[in-house]
C-alpha cells in the first residue's frame, strides 16, 4: 500500500518539478554571467547551472525540492494556503491571480516534509518567480506553520530563501511576518532542534532580516545576492559605486555571516551530512 | 483625538523637526538616566540611545532611536538611522534588563535602518533578525512607543513588545511612503497617494490590531505643547506597565508570542488542507 502512495507522490513531485524546470524558447540559452551560450537540455540536466562558468540560475520551488528530497518522500504541507488582500489594495488580487497562473504556485513558498538521505525533515522553499518571493502574510503563515510542525514533531528544519523582501501590497502586515517567523524560530530553537537556512539568489529585505539569518547553520548558493538593503538603494545612499562581489554569497562568507557556500550539485549531500551529524544530538547533559 | 487629519498630514507632523525626540522623553519622564554605550563587539552607534533610569522611582531600561533637531545633531546621530552596532547595543541592554528584572521601554522614531555599505558588511539583516527573535522571548515587560516615524525592520527591531503604543500623529509602516511609491509605481511623487493606501496612521493600525493603544496629542502635534504630550505618554505608560506587572515573566513571553503569532492570520481562512 505504502509504496503505491510513495510512487504516486514521487510522480506528482516529478510532474511539478518538470513544469518548474521547463524553459521555453530556443535550443540555446545565454548565461547572464559569462554571456556564453549553452544547450538548454544540458543546463536543465545540470540543475540549471551554467556548464561554462558555474552560474546558478534561480529555480522553482518544486524543482528545488525534487533535487534534494528522496524520491517518493515528498508530502506538501498546507498546499492551499494562499494570500488574502488584507488592506484591500487596488490591483493586488489581479497580481496574485496572474502570479498563480504563471507559476502554478498558490504562494511564494512551498513547504513540505520528506527525507534527505533517509533523514526525515521539514523543508520550505521560497520561489522568486512568484512576486519576487516577497513576504505576504500567507508566506509568513506558511513558514510559521512549517516551523511549528517541525517543533511539534521534533524534526529538523531547512528553509531555502529567495526573496526581494516585503510584499508592498500587504504593508505593515508584511512587516509583522518578520516578528512572527523569528518568534516561532525562538520557540523551535528552545527545543534543541536544528534549523538550516539556505540562502539563494536573491535573499534580501525582510527575509534576510528575519528567518533567513537565524539558522544554526547558514549555507548559500554560489554568487547569490544576500543583504538587507538592495544594492541600488545603497548606491543611492552613499553615492559611490559598490565593490565587485559586494553582498554576494562569497562576500557574506568572508564577513562571517555564512558557514559555507555550497554549489547546487553538492547541496543534497551536504544537507544529508548535516542532518546525520545532528541526528543523535550531543551526549552532554 | 483629531480625526480630520489625512494620513499625509500626519506624516508631516511625525517628521516635524521640532517633534520631541528621545532626549526629550528621557528628560521629561525619567530621572537618574545613565547612558550605556557600545555593543561590546566592535562599536558604538549614536543613532540609538540607551541606558538605565528611574521611572517614578523604579529602575527601568530605556532605549530609543535618536534623531537630532539641528543639522549638527543629526549628523552626529546619522539622522536616526541605526547601524548593526546600534541594534546589537539595544539587544545587550535588553538582555541586561532581563538579568536585573527591569521593565524595558523603547521609543521609536526612525526612517529605517541605515542602508550603507558598512552596515551591510557588518550584518544589518542579521542584527535586526536577532533582535526580533530575542525580544520575543524576554521575560520582563517590554513597552514600545512609536513617537514619530517607525519605518521598516529598522523600527520593528525595537518593537517586538507586550504593548506597542503610538502617538496620535506617529506613523508606522513597511517603509517610507516615498519609498513605497517608488517601488510600486516607480514614482516617489505619488507619496500622498501611497500614504492613503498604506494604513500607516495610529487609528488604522489600532483597527488592524498591529498596535495596542493610541496616545492623544495636543492639537496640531506634540511639538506645539510638549509638556502636555509628555503627560499623556506618562499616563499611558504607567497604565500599561501596571497591567503587565500582574503577569509573570513566563506568561509575558507567552502572550507576546501569541500577540505576534496572530498577525496576518486572515490568510488561514482560505485554508482547506
Amino acid at each position: 500500500m505504502n509504496s503505491i502512495f510513495a510512487k504516486r507522490r514521487a510522480r506528482l513531485l516529478a510532474m511539478k518539478a518538470m513544469r518548474d524546470n521547463y524553459i521555453p524558447g530556443d535550443k540555446l540559452i545565454t548565461c547572464p554571467k559569462c554571456g556564453q551560450e549553452s544547450e538548454r537540455r544540458l543546463v536543465a540536466q545540470g540543475l540549471s547551472v551554467c556548464p561554462k562558468c558555474g552560474y546558478h540560475w534561480p529555480i522553482g520551488a518544486y524543482y528545488r525540492l525534487s533535487t534534494i528530497l528522496d524520491p517518493g518522500s515528498f508530502r506538501e504541507l498546507h498546499p492551499r494556503l494562499s494570500a488574502g488582500d488584507p488592506l484591500h489594495f487596488p490591483g493586488y488580487q489581479e497580481k496574485l491571480d496572474a502570479a498563480q497562473h504563471k507559476t502554478g504556485l498558490t504562494e511564494a513558498v512551498v513547504t513540505a516534509t520528506g527525507t534527505i538521505g533517509g533523514s526525515r525533515c521539514v523543508v520550505g522553499v521560497l520561489d522568486s518567480r512568484f512576486l519576487m518571493g516577497s513576504m505576504s502574510a500567507a508566506v509568513g503563515e506558511k513558514v510559521t506553520l512549517a516551523i511549528e510542525f517541525a517543533a511539534k514533531n521534533k524534526l529538523p528544519l531547512i528553509l531555502f530563501s529567495a526573496s526581494g523582501g516585503a510584499r508592498m501590497q500587504e504593508g505593515i502586515l508584511s512587516l509583522m511576518q518578520m516578528a512572527k517567523t523569528s518568534a516561532a524560530l525562538a520557540r523551535f530553537s528552545n527545543k534543541g532542534l536544528l534549523y538550516i537556512s539556505v540562502l539563494t539568489d536573491p535573499t534580501t529585505g525582510g527575509v534576510t532580516a528575519s528567518f533567513a539569518s537565524l539558522g544554526d547553520i547558514i549555507l548559500a548558493e554560489p554568487g547569490a545576492l544576500i543583504g538587507f538593503a538592495g544594492p541600488r538603494v545603497i548606491q543611492q545612499t552613499i553615492g559611490e559605486t559598490l565593490p565587485e562581489g559586494f553582498q554576494r554569497a562569497e562576500y557574506q562568507e568572508a564577513h562571517g555571516f555564512v558557514d559555507a557556500v555550497v554549489p547546487r550539485e553538492k547541496m543534497r549531500d551536504t544537507l544529508s551530512q548535516l542532518l546525520r551529524l545532528h541526528e543523535k544530538g550531543g551526549r552532554h547533559e | 483625538m483629531n480625526n480630520s487629519l489625512t494620513a499625509a498630514e500626519r506624516v508631516n507632523i511625525a517628521r516635524h523637526p521640532q517633534r520631541p525626540n528621545i532626549s526629550d522623553y528621557i528628560g521629561a519622564l525619567f530621572t537618574d538616566f545613565f547612558e550605556q554605550k557600545g555593543d561590546r563587539l566592535c562599536g558604538e552607534d549614536a543613532a540609538i540611545l540607551g541606558g538605565v533610569a528611574l521611572y517614578h522611582g523604579r529602575p527601568v531600561t530605556v532605549i530609543g532611536t535618536r534623531k537630532g533637531k539641528t543639522l549638527e545633531e543629526n549628523l552626529m546621530c546619522n539622522f536616526g538611522m541605526p547601524n548593526p552596532e546600534g541594534y546589537r547595543k539595544a539587544l545587550r541592554l535588553m538582555k541586561q534588563a532581563e538579568k536585573f528584572r527591569r521593565p524595558i521601554f523603547t521609543f521609536i522614531d526612525t526612517s529605517g535602518a541605515y542602508p550603507g555599505l558598512e552596515a551591510e558588511a557588518r550584518g544589518q539583516g542579521e542584527a535586526i533578525a536577532r533582535n526580533l527573535m530575542e525580544m520575543s522571548r524576554l521575560t520582563v515587560p517590554v513597552i514600545a512607543v512609536i513617537t514619530g516615524e517607525g519605518n521598516s525592520g529598522g523600527a520593528l527591531a525595537l518593537a517586538v513588545a507586550d504593548r506597542v503604543l503610538m502617538l496620535e500623529n506617529a506613523v508606522y509602516a513597511i517603509l517610507s511612503p516615498e519609498g513605497f511609491a517608488s517601488i510600486l509605481w516607480k514614482d516617489a511623487q505619488r507619496r500622498d497617494e501611497a500614504c492613503g493606501l498604506m494604513k500607516l496612521t495610529a487609528p488604522d493600525l489600532l483597527e488592524l490590531g498591529v498596535i495596542d493603544d493610541v496616545i492623544p496629542e495636543p492639537e496640531g502635534g506634540a511639538h506645539l505643547a510638549p509638556a502636555v504630550a509628555m503627560r499623556q505618554v506618562d499616563r499611558c505608560l504607567t497604565r500599561h506597565l501596571a497591567e503587565l506587572d500582574k503577569e509573570s515573566g513566563k506568561s509575558l513571553a507567552a502572550s507576546r508570542y501569541q500577540k505576534f503569532r496572530r498577525l496576518g492570520a486572515p490568510a488561514s481562512q482560505k485554508e482547506e488542507g
